[in-house]
């Protein structure tokens, strides 16, 4: 009697529409029971109406049990089972779809393959073998199929995921309110004092570079992350004028240890930002880096109108999408690269004005300085 | 003689605008820029130019406040409003938004065609206004201020339901105040002055937020940072530089209403 058999195909189109996904499953499968049934027609002989019902029922049969199988994954993902689940559904389906199909088909013609068996049982290892061979072979072949597909999406998904918050860090690094205005300091010092509009373009410079390089780079070391912060500084100088008193101290012993980078940035243009820039008068700015046993502890002090006052003006001006964002990104940054061992707090200064500090656990590991290296 | 005020709180930028100005308008008087925006809304109070070009980022006042507070404090007698240039780097208003709420805008870096283009408009503006000397019109003024206001109003939240009851802490007690008690209400930096007959308390929260959440039928604004409850007024006395003063039933003090809103207050 003939045979043919078929698995399902796997794969998250599932998840989409089942029902949608549960007929082009049938679909598909329908068309390898027809693929199956010539070839078997083919090499055995017989009628090929007669083979292909057989086939049909049979395939579809074990296709429709393997299915309803896959409902009961403990994953609930609704792909193919993991470990030997998957291998022993494929064996239940197909023993189970076998004895279903040819039942139904029987019943169709009015025959009974059974009693054939009966009388011979070699001509039951003659159908039910090839079945066997034919639905390992199609399961492998959907198997594969939705293990690739999972793995294309797998990819898709993480790539997008990396290019997200790449951009995201890029978008609060660049900020286009900062960059207009230096732009538009610059344009006026190229007429006034070129010297000087050279000076600024090369700081400019520096700061774009490395904050393109941020999103690339894993660590560097804290003098080049005290260089970028002068350049940026340097950029908000000739923009502020005399209203800015920043300075930077930076012990030259720490000039060394490796931190992410741009880490510092995102708290130095809060300060400016929420603290200075919206205040009268002059502010003073002073980022530090200094050791505490194993703990290498930086902090951002700034003599602006403090945290009350700024959080006070965001409730009153709904100007920036982007505030918030800054510390939270530092904080996210600190907590991937530490877990709890590394910490971040922001707090209002006795004398007035906000200071940020950021403890990390130290490592001895130095890196070699970026700008120092030949390329 | 037509003056021109800048508020810029970059000193190189401020400069640059100016000379810029020099060469594009050399007619054009520039008066020394202010620093920021407290200054500049006083100092367009005092010299009364006829263009204000606002930076909108700018300490203390921003751009848009220090706009709004011109428009309203503008006496009455002083002619008409200055045209006002809104100057930005970047802001995620939109920018056609600005474009209603003022004669034109530019973005950092200016450009000099587009400041020849911003100058035109301008002597454009100020010639038709010329021209047409004498008419009087405040209603526009009142929709300029109107334009400002919901430029600078905080974003819509999601349906919040109107207050009946003020919640103002005074030490360790709370005072629940309802809001048919309330006989005015006034800004206080970050936070609303709330005067009843008997007290007055403090609550945390902007004029600008809580006005949305009260009757507007009943609670008037009368001036940037002044709302008060329409049955609590008792009079209402014009003086000559378009000012209203208000009496209350249930409160001694007065309350000034200002020009753009002492249409609220006319006879029927």
């Amino acid at each position: 009697m003939p045979t043919a058999s078929v698995p399902p195909p796997i794969d998250s189109a599932l998840q989409r529409s089942s029902a949608a996904a549960l007929l082009s499953h049938g679909a598909q499968v329908a068309l390898v029971n027809l693929a199956i049934a010539g070839l078997i027609a083919t090499i055995n002989g017989g009628r090929f109406g007669h083979v292909l019902l057989y086939a049909q029922c049979i395939g579809l049969s074990i296709w429709l049990i393997v299915e309803f199988g896959r409902q009961f994954d403990p994953r609930r993902t609704r792909r193919w089972p993991s470990g030997w689940r998957g291998p022993a559904l494929i064996a239940i389906g197909c023993t189970l779809g076998y004895a279903a199909g040819t039942t139904i088909a029987d019943a169709i013609f009015g025959y009974s393959s059974w009693r054939d068996y009966l009388r011979n049982p070699t001509q039951l290892m003659r159908d039910f073998g090839p079945t066997v061979v034919f639905c390992a072979i199609v399961a492998s072949g959907f198997w594969a199929r939705g293990q690739a597909r999972e793995q294309r999406e797998r990819i898709a998904a993480a790539t997008h995921a990396a290019t997200l918050a790449r951009l995201t860090l890029l978008q609060s690094q660049l900020e286009p309110h900062m960059l207009f205005n230096t732009l538009a300091n610059l344009r006026a010092l190229i007429a006034a004092d070129p010297l000087r509009a050279q000076e600024m373009l090369d700081r400019l410079i520096a700061f774009l570079r490395a904050t393109l390089a941020a999103s690339r780079l894993a660590e560097h070391p804290l003098a080049d992350e005290f260089a970028r912060i002068a350049d940026y500084l340097a950029l908000m100088q000739v923009r502020m004028g005399e209203r800015l008193h920043a300075s930077l101290a930076l012990p030259p012993e720490l000039a060394t240890i490796a931190v992410p980078p741009l880490l510092l940035q995102p708290l130095v243009e809060n300060a400016i930002k929420h603290g200075l820039e919206p205040q009268r008068g002059v502010g003073e700015l002073r980022v530090e880096a200094a050791l505490d046993g194993a703990t290498l502890v930086l902090v951002v002090a700034d003599s602006g109108r403090g945290l009350e006052a700024a959080a006070a003006a965001r409730a009153r001006e709904p100007v920036d999408p982007g505030s918030g964002f800054g510390l939270a990104q530092v904080r996210e940054r600190l907590h991937a690269l530490h877990g709890d061992a590394a910490a971040f707090a922001l707090a209002p200064r006795d004398e007035g004005g906000t200071r940020a500090e950021i403890r990390l656990p130290l490592r001895t590991r130095p890196t070699a300085s970026e700008s120092g290296s030949p390329r | 003689m037509t003056t021109a005020l800048i508020a810029e709180d970059e000193p190189l930028l401020a400069q640059a605008l100016r000379a810029e100005l020099g060469r594009a308008w050399p007619a054009l008087h520039v008066l020394a820029p202010a620093g920021d925006g407290d200054e500049a809304v006083a100092r367009a109070l005092q010299q009364r130019p006829d263009v204000v070009f606002l930076d909108i980022r700018m300490p203390e006042r921003n751009g848009l406040e220090a706009a709004e507070a011109i428009v309203e404090e503008w006496p009455a007698d002083a002619g008409a409003l200055p045209l006002i240039v809104f100057v930005t780097a970047y802001d995620q208003y939109a920018l056609q938004a600005f474009e209603r709420a003022a004669v034109d805008y530019l973005q950092k870096p200016v450009q000099q065609a587009r400041l020849a283009a911003c100058c035109a408009r301008l002597r454009d503006t100020l010639a038709l206004r010329a021209a047409a000397r004498g008419a009087d019109t405040p209603t526009d003024d009142a929709a300029l201020l109107g334009r400002l206001r919901s430029l600078l109003a905080a974003p819509p939240e999601p349906a919040q339901a109107p207050l009946t009851i003020l919640q103002a802490g005074v030490g360790a007690t709370l005072h629940m105040i309802p809001v048919d008690e309330v006989v005015y209400l006034e800004a206080a930096d970050k936070y609303v002055r709330v005067v009843t007959a008997e007290r007055e308390a403090l609550i945390r929260m902007s004029l600008r937020e809580l006005l949305p959440r009260l009757p507007a039928e009943r609670f008037w604004q009368i001036h940037r940072g002044t709302v008060v409850r329409a049955d609590a007024v008792a009079t209402a006395t014009r003086d000559d530089s378009g000012k209203v003063s208000l009496t209350l039933r249930q409160r001694p003090e007065r309350l000034v209403a200002s020009r753009l809103y002492a249409h609220l207050f006319r006879g029927m």
